[in-house]
C-alpha cells in the first residue's frame, strides 16, 4: 500500500469513526437488578447495585458493612456479601492494609494466637455503619443484622448497628422502621473511633447539616478508604434535605473536609479513595471538581439574592445550566430541586 | 489460461500472502522518545474565550464562559497533569515505553508519558474495561488494536479535563479514540474526543512528532502550596459576566450576535462573518489582556 493510499484510507477511517456513532465501550450493559462487586483498595469493597453504593470490609475479624442499599435488595446484597466473604478469606492471597503491631509484625502468623492467623472460613457480618437513614442506605439493616452476629452475641441478636443519633429521626417513615434495623448504638460529637476492625482502624466523623444533620463519613485508615455517604453524590446534584437540617454550606464544608482529610498519590491522582453515596469510586481530583460545582452554584444563586430575584426567577435563570448534562439527569431530584433547596438554605429570611 | 500462467498466478499469490503475514507480524514499533513538531494549529497558548474551532455545545460554552484561571492557584489543581484528551499537543517530549511479556515475547503494552502526565499504558491483551463505577483517571483506559501498521487506541474512564487550556471542558464521560500513524522517524497522533455532555459533534485534531533520540521525559514532583486564595473560595466568574470576553471579541472583530466557540466556529462560513480589526489588519502590537 502506498504512503498516499495509506494516509487516505486512515483519514476516511477517522471520519468514519467520528461520525458513526459514539463509542461506548466504557459504559457496560446493567444487568437489572445484579450486584457488582468493586475492589477500591485491599480488603474494602463497594458494592453497587443494591441502592446506595455499599462499602464491606472484610477479613479475620469477618464483615462490616457500610450502609445496606435498598430492602427490595436486602437479600441480594446478603448473597454477594457471603460470596464476597468466602472468596476473600479463602484466598490464598494474603490480606492487605495490615497496619497493627499485632496483627501485622512479630505475631503475625503465630499458632498461639487465633486472632492473628487468617481466617479458614468466612466469619460472620459483625457490623453495620449507616451513614445516613435513608430507605436506599438501611433499607438492608433487617435482613443483614439477622444474618450476622457480633463479637461475643447470643444466638440470635445478629450483627450491631451504628449511626449518629440524628440519622433515625431522619428516617423517612421512623415508626415503620423494623426494629431489627434500629442502630444498637449511636454516637454524639464530632466523631466514633471503632476498635481496630480487620488490621485497621475505623473511625465514624459527623458532617453536620449537610445531606441532612445526620450524615457520617466512614473512614478506613489503614486502606485510605473514606466511605462518604450522601454527602459526596456522583450520580446526580446533591440531595439536600432541608427538613433534616441538610444545608447547601453543610455539603461544600463537607467537600472541603474530603479534600483536607484526604492524600493524593502523585499528580492529584489516587491515593486516598472515596466512595461516594452513589456514582463511581473517586479520589480527591474528582471530589474537587464536585466541590467546585456545588460552590459555584451556592454562589450564583446567593448572588441572585442578593441582587433581589425571587425563586421563580431564579429557577428561570437557568444557573446550573453548564453543569446539568452531568449531575441534572436524575428525574427525582432535578435541577429545579437542587436549586429551590440552595435557596432556602441560603434565604434564611423565608421571603420567596 | 495456460498451466504454467495458473502456476505463476498461484505462486505469486503465496508469496503476497506470505508478505502481508510477515508484516502483520512484523509490527510497527512506537516505542521511543519523542520530540513534539510545533504546526500551525497547535497554538495552545489562548486567551480567554478563544473557543473558536472547540464544538462545545450550550452546556459546554456556559461551563467554559465562567472559568476564571485563578482557579488553578487552588492546592487540589496546582499538581494536575494535562489529561488524555488534550495531553498530545502539549509542548514536551514524550517517550512511549514498550512492555514485552518475558516469556511470550509479545509486546502487551505501549506506555506513552510525556513531562506532565501520568503513566497512561495502552493495553493490547484484550483485558476488559473495569466497570462504570470504577475510578476515572487522566490517562484514561486503553485499549489498542492494529489496522495494519497503524495503531488505533480507544479510551474511555477519563476525568473531566480540558480539551483548550481556557475552561473548555470535557466531561468524565467522555470517550477518545486515537490513531498512531509512524512513517520513518514522524509520528502522527490523531484524537477524536466523543464527548455528549459537552460537545455536540465529535473534536478532531491531530499531532506530530519526531523521532529524537538524545531526549529524556524528565520527573515531575510536585506537592501543593498555599497560593493566598481563601480556603474555601472557589474562582469563577458568574453566567454572562466574563469581563474578558470582550478583548476576544475585539481582537478578531467578533460580531456580539456571533459565539467565540461551538460547532458554528469551525467551518470556514464562520470567518465571513468576522469584521475587520487591529489584529486581522496585520497590527500585532496589541498588548495581551491580563488574565
Amino acid at each position: 500500500m502506498s504512503d498516499r493510499l495509506a494516509v487516505l484510507v486512515t483519514i476516511v477511517a477517522v471520519f468514519l469513526t467520528a461520525f458513526d456513532g459514539v463509542f461506548i465501550a466504557g459504559q457496560q450493559p446493567r444487568p437489572g437488578g445484579e450486584i457488582r462487586v468493586l475492589p477500591p483498595r485491599g480488603n474494602i469493597f463497594m458494592l453497587a447495585g443494591g441502592g446506595a453504593n455499599i462499602v464491606a470490609s472484610v477479613g479475620r475479624d469477618g464483615v462490616l458493612l457500610v450502609d445496606t442499599g435498598t430492602a427490595e435488595m436486602g437479600e441480594k446484597v446478603l448473597a454477594a456479601v457471603r460470596e464476597l466473604s468466602r472468596q476473600v478469606t479463602s484466598s490464598p492471597m494474603r490480606q492487605q492494609s495490615c497496619v497493627g503491631l499485632v496483627h501485622c509484625q512479630w505475631w503475625d502468623g503465630s499458632r498461639f494466637l487465633g486472632t492473628t492467623v487468617s481466617p479458614p472460613a468466612p466469619r460472620p457480618i459483625i457490623g453495620i455503619i449507616n451513614t445516613s437513614f435513608d430507605p436506599d442506605h438501611m433499607g438492608g439493616n433487617a435482613a443483614i443484622v439477622n444474618a450476622g452476629r457480633s463479637y461475643g452475641a447470643r444466638e440470635g441478636e445478629g450483627a450491631w448497628v451504628i449511626t449518629h443519633e440524628n440519622a433515625p429521626k431522619r428516617a423517612a417513615q421512623p415508626s415503620l422502621v423494623p426494629s431489627a434495623a434500629l442502630p444498637t448504638e449511636t454516637y454524639f460529637g464530632t466523631d466514633k473511633k471503632l476498635n481496630f476492625v480487620n488490621g485497621e482502624g475505623v473511625v465514624v466523623w459527623h458532617r453536620p447539616t449537610a445531606h441532612t444533620d445526620g450524615d457520617s463519613v466512614v473512614q478506613f485508615r489503614g486502606s485510605e478508604v473514606l466511605a462518604a455517604g450522601d454527602v459526596l453524590n456522583m450520580a446526580n446534584y446533591p440531595v439536600i434535605d432541608i427538613e433534616k437540617g441538610g444545608s447547601v454550606q453543610g455539603i461544600v464544608d463537607a467537600a472541603n473536609w474530603i479534600l483536607d482529610m484526604a492524600v493524593v498519590e502523585h499528580m492529584m491522582e489516587g491515593g486516598t479513595i472515596i466512595v461516594p453515596g452513589h456514582g463511581r469510586i473517586t479520589d480527591s481530583a474528582d471530589v474537587a471538581y464536585y466541590r467546585d460545582m456545588v460552590t459555584i452554584v451556592r454562589d450564583r444563586v446567593r448572588e441572585m439574592i442578593k441582587r433581589g430575584m425571587t425563586l421563580p426567577q431564579i429557577k428561570a435563570a437557568k444557573l446550573t445550566r453548564d453543569y446539568d448534562p452531568r449531575f441534572g439527569r436524575n428525574p427525582s431530584w432535578t435541577p429545579d430541586m437542587f436549586i429551590e433547596a440552595v435557596y432556602r438554605s441560603l434565604n434564611t429570611k423565608g421571603k420567596e | 489460461m495456460r498451466a504454467t500462467n495458473v502456476l505463476h498466478v498461484l505462486l505469486m499469490t503465496f508469496m503476497l500472502a506470505g508478505v502481508s503475514a510477515a508484516t502483520a507480524f512484523a509490527q510497527t514499533d512506537f516505542s521511543g522518545e519523542w520530540t513534539v513538531v510545533r504546526s500551525q494549529d497547535n497554538t495552545e497558548n489562548p486567551w480567554i474565550g478563544d473557543w473558536f474551532g472547540l464544538p462545545l455545545n450550550a452546556a459546554g460554552l456556559a461551563r467554559a464562559e465562567s472559568w476564571d484561571a485563578s482557579i488553578l492557584s487552588l492546592p487540589e489543581y496546582q499538581c494536575r497533569p494535562h489529561g488524555w484528551a488534550y495531553i498530545y499537543r502539549g509542548p514536551t517530549a514524550m517517550r512511549i515505553s514498550k512492555e514485552v511479556d518475558p516469556f511470550s515475547r509479545e509486546v502487551v503494552a505501549y506506555h506513552p508519558e510525556w513531562h506532565q502526565s501520568t503513566d497512561s499504558p495502552v493495553f493490547f491483551d484484550s483485558r476488559q474495561r473495569p466497570p462504570e463505577e470504577a475510578p476515572h483517571v487522566w490517562g484514561g483506559f486503553s485499549t489498542a488494536t492494529w489496522e495494519g501498521d497503524i495503531l488505533r487506541i480507544e479510551t474511555t474512564h477519563l476525568k473531566e479535563d480540558y480539551i483548550r487550556r481556557n475552561g473548555a471542558m470535557a466531561s468524565d464521560e467522555a470517550d477518545v479514540t486515537s490513531w498512531w500513524i509512524r512513517r520513518g522517524d514522524y509520528l502522527t497522533w490523531i484524537n477524536i474526543v466523543h464527548d455528549p455532555l459537552y460537545l455536540s459533534e465529535p473534536l478532531i485534531r491531530s499531532s506530530e512528532y519526531r523521532l529524537n533520540v538524545n531526549s529524556l521525559v524528565p520527573a515531575h514532583p510536585c506537592t501543593a502550596v498555599y497560593e493566598g486564595l481563601e480556603k474555601g473560595k472557589v474562582p469563577h466568574f458568574l453566567l454572562g459576566e466574563n469581563p474578558f470576553l470582550k478583548d476576544i471579541r475585539a481582537r478578531y472583530g467578533v460580531p456580539a450576535d456571533l459565539p467565540t466557540g461551538g460547532p458554528e466556529t469551525m467551518y470556514p462560513e464562520f470567518q465571513r462573518q468576522l469584521r475587520n480589526s487591529d489584529f486581522s489588519s496585520g497590527d500585532r502590537r496589541a498588548p495581551r489582556p491580563q488574565q
